[in-house]
């Protein structure tokens, strides 16, 4: 395991719920970390965010850790959920809320 | 380098067929587009695993050359009417 990839197993398993997006949760840098931040918010989720822009192993790790191409990407229970699109979906057919445990 | 919506189309269904693929240039810019994939390959599939195939399709372009690539993936006639 790198460094990077033990990082971010360490971050999956100590959080819930973890976004890792460009920016943060006031300053998304991404209309797609905007969106991901929005419907998170709009469940009432509590959550941690990775800022990947600030740390580029993380950045470059993830996207192999999840064999995912993309930023955002969201994590609960240690479980990958899936990026902006897929959070979208899930919203609309109430799955997120039910899986992030959150009342709207 | 922007890509041509054409050429996203081509590369998806050399990889997956039966695929029913519809694009969308969302900025007008050649880099931004919205997918939507349909095919019976991804019966039995979960989400994740029908968008990394999409994205195994295209080897490698989102994310590097293709910036964004909004995703939407479907089983023929299962679809839900979510939108």
């Amino acid at each position: 395991m790198t460094d990077a990839t033990s990082r971010i197993d360490e971050l999956v398993k100590s959080n819930d719920v973890v976004l890792f997006m460009k920016g943060t949760v006031l300053f998304p840098q991404c209309g797609f970390s905007s969106r991901a931040v929005a419907i998170l918010d709009r469940l009432n989720a509590k959550y941690e965010t990775v800022d990947v822009l600030q740390d580029p192993e993380i950045r470059q790790g993830i996207k192999e850790y999840s064999e995912w191409p993309t930023i955002p990407q969201l994590y609960v229970k240690g479980e990958f959920v899936g990026g902006s699109d897929i959070m979208m979906e899930m919203f609309e057919s109430g799955e997120l809320q039910q899986l992030v445990g959150a009342e709207a | 380098m922007p890509m041509a919506a054409i050429e996203i189309e081509r590369l998806i269904k050399a990889s997956i067929p039966d695929a029913e693929v519809t694009i969308r240039d969302l900025a007008g810019d050649g880099d931004h587009y919205a997918a939507r994939v349909v095919s019976g390959s991804f019966e039995g599939m979960s989400r994740i695993k029908q968008h990394q195939a999409v994205y195994a399709a295209l080897g490698g372009r989102v994310g590097g050359e293709l910036h964004a690539l909004q995703l939407e993936t479907a089983v023929p006639n299962t679809e839900t009417t979510s939108d």
